[in-house]
């Protein structure tokens, strides 16, 4: 992936207006951000700030209203829809509040699944797997369900899954959101090891100042424009 | 092929309900087979009847007879080849529900009218040597376990028998098999010249003539010829082709057919519904997964090719099996062999069955699918948070 002076993910002047019937929501409204590579971003706000929906964007999940979304000089807002799960399946990681695996898929077949999308042999995406698991601490649990694991480990199988693909950047919305203190540090602490020890650039939005403190830098969002120290 | 392992999961996700929908799907298609079979007894004869034969009935009605002279009148006709006549004689084996038909007809004529009946040579002899033979088709043969070399005894309600009151004896001298599928061979058949003897009143009139003619492209023509010979006579006559005969014959049951047939297809398509709906429901509860599968870089085509699969596979396992089961079935049961002497599934219900089935996993998953392929991501996302 290029990247020009070690810029990965450039946002500039991006709105996005949602339309709930007649009535116009700006969510976004001239935002400007950029992340280096191998940053840890943590991105705060309260809630309906849009922190979500600036996520999407950068994930190539929704489109802007105005504005360039660029990843790696990828142009991602000008991604046709077949082109962009294409390119999500390449350089994005996604990891969600509530953990999202397939009920009916064990641990290993969940972290299987965007492996399913590349070239790779059964054996080797049996080897990608076991190196997922392993990294999050799971290599015991890989034939369990997602209703015989706790919270904790289902977001620990939710990141595997998400690097396990080696993806460019890594997303995660509120991964903590729905786990108790301990549980929630655990994930922090593989997080932040991914950042420090394998390079992962990630991008991850927290309500938690808890959780913030363990990324390299935090942003603050706010009536549709980000800040750098909290405004609130 | 790497994804079937997710559809497979998927289908077996809900066990019952993937269970009862596919049973569904199978009774239905059971059902509908049942249709094919019954509409086809009920035209059958129609549609196997000659082209090149004509019947020769009385003007007012097929209950009244006509006298054994017209033969010769109805073989001078031009056009005309050959000539056999039958008589309804209504035999009863044992008991009235055993029905078949029964007919005294003239041996020779009636095998060479009917050369889609076979019967094997020395079986023919035997009948041309035996006054009181008698032949019967492979299926009543079969209902009954009736060997050749077998005395029947059959009661005539419409026919007494001067000696012994109304019993009639036949030996079995042979039995007929058709070449054509879908013939009827419920058919019993003796002699004329032994009923005729035997009879005690309205010798030398018979029911109807079945005749053969040259060219079916004037069938219509030599129709209106034979009835004009007999215009103004004491018994006037009606020709008409033997498909449009054996139709207003089949019309009698016809109507109580087509009220089952009606309501077996309104109950066919209700379980397709509801079966449908069903699947598509169970899609359509997956919402957020496959919001999270498009997430991940699941193309919108591999989405619906995953939802696609799912729901041919419920409609093929169903489907197939109804169809392959029923098939079976016909081949060795009839519900009411005294009806619905021919009784089988037609090969054009059959094909047509198949695409149903392929129609009904098309559409089945198609709507969910494709729904599932426009799901805006975020909002997928969306609907748990
Ligand atoms: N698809 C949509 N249609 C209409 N409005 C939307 C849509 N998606 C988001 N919004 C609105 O946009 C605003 C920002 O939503 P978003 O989910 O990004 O907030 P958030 O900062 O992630 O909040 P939270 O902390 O509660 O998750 C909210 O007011 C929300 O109602
Ligand atoms: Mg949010």
């Amino acid at each position: 992936m290029s990247t020009t002076d070690g810029v990965l993910v450039r946002v500039k002047e991006v709105d996005k207006v949602f339309r709930r019937g007649s009535e116009e929501i700006h969510v976004l409204t001239g935002l400007n951000l950029e992340v280096k590579a191998g940053e840890f971003l943590a991105l705060m706000g309260p809630s309906g700030s849009g922190k979500s929906t600036l996520l999407n964007l950068i994930g190539g999940l929704d489109r802007a209203t105005r504005g360039t979304v660029e990843i790696g000089g990828d142009r991602v807002d000008q991604m046709s829809d077949h082109a962009l799960s294409g390119w999500r399946a390449r350089h994005i990681g996604l990891v969600f509040q509530f953990y999202n695996l397939l009920p009916v898929l064990t641990a290993e077949r969940n972290v299987e699944l965007p492996l399913l999308l590349t070239h790779l042999s059964k054996a080797e995406r049996r080897k990608h797997v076991e190196v997922a698991l392993g990294m999050v601490g799971l290599s015991h649990r890989t034939r369990h369900y997602p209703r015989q694991m706790s919270g904790g480990e289902q977001q620990r199988v939710g990141i595997a899954r998400a690097i396990v693909t080696d993806p460019t950047i890594l997303l995660c919305d509120e991964p903590t959101g729905d786990l108790d203190r301990k549980s929630g540090d655990e994930i922090l602490a593989l997080l932040q090891a991914l950042s420090r020890d394998h390079g992962k650039t990630i991008v991850m939005v927290t309500h938690d100042p808890h959780a913030s403190a363990r990324a390299s830098r935090t942003v603050y969002l706010n009536k549709g424009q980000l800040f750098s120290e909290n405004p609130g | 092929m790497k994804f079937l392992y997710l559809v497979w999961r998927n289908l077996t996700r809900r066990k019952l309900r993937t269970t009862l929908t596919i049973l569904s799907i199978l009774v239905a298609f059971v059902l509908y087979g049942f249709m094919g079979a019954i509409r086809e007894a009920l035209s059958g004869g129609v549609s196997v009847a000659g082209a090149d034969r004509l019947v020769v009935r009385h003007k007012v009605s097929i209950i009244q007879m006509l006298p054994i002279t017209y033969q010769q009148r109805i073989e001078r006709i031009p056009g005309v080849t050959l000539s056999s006549h039958q008589s309804w004689f209504g035999g009863i084996y044992q008991d009235p529900k055993n029905f078949f038909a029964s007919m005294p007809v003239e041996p020779e004529r009636f095998l060479s009218i009917y050369n889609e009946f076979t019967l094997p040579e020395a079986q023919r002899k035997a009948w041309l040597a035996n006054r009181t033979g008698a032949i019967v088709g492979r299926a009543t043969l079969d209902r009954f376990g009736w060997k050749v070399g077998d005395r029947i005894s059959l009661k005539s309600p419409i026919w007494q028998h001067p000696n012994n009151d109304d019993t009639w004896q036949f030996d079995l001298v042979g039995v007929y098999d058709a070449l054509k599928k879908g013939s009827d061979t419920s058919g019993f058949f003796f002699r004329y010249d032994y009923f005729d003897e035997g009879r005690a009143y309205a010798k030398g009139m018979v029911g109807w003539y079945v005749v053969r003619i040259q060219n079916p492209d004037r069938a219509a023509e030599v129709a209106k010829a034979i009835d004009a010979e007999f215009e103004n006579s004491p018994y006037e006559t009606k020709t008409e082709p033997e498909g449009a005969f054996a139709q207003g014959w089949a019309q009698q049951i016809g109507d109580m057919g087509k009220i089952t047939t009606s309501i077996l297809t309104a109950v066919f398509f209700t379980i397709l519904l509801v079966a449908g709906n069903t699947m598509a429901q169970s899609v359509r509860e997956r919402t957020e997964e496959i919001g999270v599968l498009k997430a991940m870089g699941f193309s919108n085509r591999l989405v619906l090719g995953v939802v696609l699969a799912e729901s041919f596979s419920i409609a093929g396992l169903g489907g197939f099996v109804g169809l392959g089961f029923v098939w079976a079935l016909v081949s060795v049961w009839n519900p009411v062999p005294s009806m619905l002497p021919v009784f089988y599934i037609p090969n054009h219900d059959l094909v047509v069955g198949f695409i149903l089935v392929l129609v009904l996993g098309f559409l089945a998953g198609i709507f969910p699918a494709s729904q599932a392929m426009r799901l805006r991501i975020a909002e997928a996302l969306r609907r748990q948070a």
